[in-house]
């Protein structure tokens, strides 16, 4: 450990640039996958265990898709109306079900779901990691010391252009309107005249599409597997927890924050321990909520 | 009423007694057959992997039949293999196990495919002081429980990279000053091989200068090979199974990563050879058994021609996984050893298998005293920049460095 700090800071300053970078890169992808599941966790208060799968899912459509020669844009622009529909389709089977339930119902409702993807990507496309091999060019600067793949930075547009729709759609459309007035009142807003069941199920819906957007970029940058969901469902838990609920710039900084944090954590104690990093954030997080809630705590007599 | 249900009860004790008894004697060696058994893993995760043992196993039992058999007190007997499907499930594996050996009456055992298959059912063979030879599981720790009767063919797992070590000293003018650079994922295989790695290390007083490991969700390893780009060590030595290997050649290449020496497990299973054909140009890749190999014996000719018979056997292989071959080594010691034994009894088997000496197509087999085989190496392939495989024999065999243009 003591040789990674002295490597960071004395030896070669320059990698920090290398892990600054690969930390936007990481925050970017968490951040769009975390502000779904905000949305669906703020609006139905439905906390969505399967949330990593559908990212693996949609990176296996992306890979699907991939094999069949079809240009990356165009993988988006299919995979995200492909895994809204399944979004669609699962909040009418299940999750309507499950919004009247207490908490423990909705986490073992999508726990299950959880392995139930996990188990039918497993059948479909085998356990072999698979990966989009894009054969883009590698930019390097500092004598190779910092290398950066075109495929990141393509990555880092796509999603800051995500981001951007979304922010101007939940602001500017209708639609958007009606999610944002439910999550304040689902009461108030019926009485207003909006079909609640409808913004829930284009809510899940639109959670699952922005989860299968992060999954096409997530399969272009690293490599999926049918078990690897589970590393995005926590990161995204510990995002939204840091953040809050509803606060896309606030997730987005806390995407990236805990991109950073992971890479560091990796440099310094070891690969092993990156996994455990967004973990010990969510801890952290609690700790000072506990406190900082106390003084508004009373008892009830 | 009390008094028939015990006539009953001790009716149906005797019949199934009797059938337990013939049974035994039936499945052991029944007429001019001699029956092994084994649980193996033809559905669930090792499903793959567990058919290209059994072929293994089958293709052993045709060849020595054909040639006449197992010769024991001057009679000939064939050999027969009974199997159950353990669903790649270590507990029913165990059960199966316990099934064959008490209800079949089976006597003698293959192993079943992987370490983890082979550490539940191990004990279930010892207990019953049935003699267990396996090819599938490497290992190290199933030869430190002090099992009697396990023996394995196959080289165990610190080995798997230890010869890489070897190959960088050589190449290197004093072998203190060479720079490894280790990332090993926390799974108890990785740990065997790094293991072996790491005493081979010491034994050269060579400077370990990043040891980091991998988690199991293993989809990124970037700050590992940042820290290798910024120290530069003399090589780079990778195991963390196919997800290890697949991600380590895309994350090298993407990082333009360009070390002298890099060695890694499952290059095969993983397939970086056809995934990422500019980047794996020189990865060292483990391997048990190739079918270049300078050996042979009187049953199945050279590894060539052992590669040549399986394939006209299983036509679907157009590369015949090391997992056959050494399924059918364990099925040949079982000959040689009846044969050294003269007998069926199982303690005078479990002696004699445990004197084998012999070469086979497979490499030479020598049981230690823990039971694994001490007499093969683990060879070591280097892929070119056409993608194949090629023997490494010694270090000059090997390019080196790695020449990679990114």
């Amino acid at each position: 450990m003591w040789d990674n700090l002295q490597l960071l800071f004395v030896w070669a300053p320059i990698i920090n640039v290398q892990i600054i970078l690969d930390g936007i890169f990481v925050g970017a992808v968490f951040a769009l996958s975390a502000y779904g599941l905000a949305l669906v966790w703020g609006v139905m208060n439905i906390k969505n265990l399967a949330q990593g799968d559908f990212v693996i899912m949609g990176g296996y459509l992306a890979f699907a898709l991939h094999q069949l020669q079809v240009p990356l844009v165009l993988i988006l622009l299919i995979v995200m109306p492909l895994m809204f529909i399944f979004g669609w389709i699962i909040y009418i089977v299940m999750i309507r079900r499950i919004l009247d339930q207490d908490m423990f119902v909705s986490l073992l409702a999508t726990f299950g779901l959880s392995l139930l993807l996990q188990q039918v990507i497993n059948l479909i496309f085998g356990p072999e990691v698979q990966t989009i091999d894009m054969e883009m060019p590698v930019y390097d600067a500092f004598d190779n010391m910092v290398t950066v793949p075109s495929s990141k930075i393509i990555t880092l547009v796509l999603a800051a252009l995500i981001a951007v729709a979304v922010v101007v759609f939940m602001k500017r459309s209708r639609a958007g309107q009606a999610i944002r007035a439910t999550a304040q009142d689902p009461r108030a807003a019926r009485v207003l005249g909006i079909d609640i069941d409808r913004v829930y199920a284009f809510t899940f819906a639109f959670n699952a599409a922005l989860c299968g957007a992060a999954g096409v970029l997530v399969s272009i940058i690293w490599v999926i597997q049918p078990f690897y969901g589970i590393t995005y469902s926590v990161r995204s838990f510990a995002i939204v927890t840091a953040a809050g609920l509803g606060n896309l710039p606030a997730v987005i900084g806390a995407g990236f924050g805990i991109g950073l944090f992971e890479k560091y954590t990796g440099t310094i104690l070891g690969t092993a321990y990156e996994v455990a990093a967004p973990v010990t954030i969510l801890l952290l997080v609690l700790i000072y909520r506990q406190f900082q809630m106390r003084r508004n705590r009373q008892v009830v007599r | 009423m009390k008094h028939f249900s015990l006539k009953a009860t001790i009716a149906s004790a005797a019949v199934v007694v009797s059938m337990g008894v013939t049974g035994a004697a039936m499945a052991r060696v029944d007429g001019d057959t001699i029956t092994l058994g084994s649980s193996i893993s033809l559905t669930g995760k090792y499903a793959t992997n567990g058919l290209h043992t059994q072929r293994g196993y089958d293709y052993a039992v045709k060849v020595i039949n054909e040639a006449g058999g197992v010769k024991v007190s001057g009679k000939s007997y064939k050999l027969a293999v009974k199997y159950y499907d353990d669903e790649s499930t270590p507990a029913r594996g165990a059960q199966l196990a316990e099934r064959l050996i008490q209800q079949d009456g089976v006597e003698y055992m293959l192993g079943p495919y992987s370490s983890g298959m082979t550490k539940a059912i191990a004990p279930v063979s010892e207990k019953f002081g049935v003699p267990m030879v396996e090819a599938e599981g490497a290992s190290r720790s199933l030869f430190t429980q002090g099992y009697k009767y396990l023996f394995a063919v196959l080289s165990t797992s610190e080995q798997y990279l230890a010869t890489a070590i070897d190959f960088a000293a050589e190449k290197s003018p004093d072998p203190k000053s060479v720079k490894i650079a280790l990332a090993f994922e926390g799974d108890p295989f990785s740990m065997d091989v790094r293991a072996g790695v790491m005493d081979k290390i010491n034994e050269y007083g060579m400077k370990v200068i990043i040891d980091d490991q991998l988690p199991a969700d293993l989809s990124d390893m970037s700050t590992t090979l940042t820290k290798v780009k910024a120290l530069k060590p003399d090589a780079l030595i990778i195991s963390g199974h196919s997800k290890g290997a697949a991600t380590a050649a895309r994350q090298i290449d993407e990082m333009k990563v360009n070390v002298p020496m890099i060695a890694m497990t499952h290059c095969e299973a993983a397939k970086v050879q056809e995934k990422f054909p500019k980047t794996s140009n020189g990865f060292l890749c483990p391997t048990q058994w190739v079918e270049t190999l300078s050996k042979s014996d009187p049953m199945f000719g050279s590894a060539a021609e052992w590669n040549a018979g399986f394939k006209e056997d299983y036509p679907s292989y157009t590369s015949v996984p090391y997992q056959s071959a050494q399924a059918s080594a364990a099925v040949y010691v079982f000959k040689k050893a009846f044969e050294a034994a003269n007998s069926f009894d199982k303690d005078k088997l479990r002696d004699a298998i445990s004197a084998v000496e012999m070469e086979t197509f497979y490499g030479d087999i020598k049981f230690s005293a823990q039971g694994n085989n001490i007499a093969k190496p683990m060879f070591m392939r280097q892929i070119d920049a056409s993608g194949t495989y090629n023997l490494v024999e010694k270090a000059d065999d090997m390019a080196y460095p790695r020449k990679v243009a990114y």
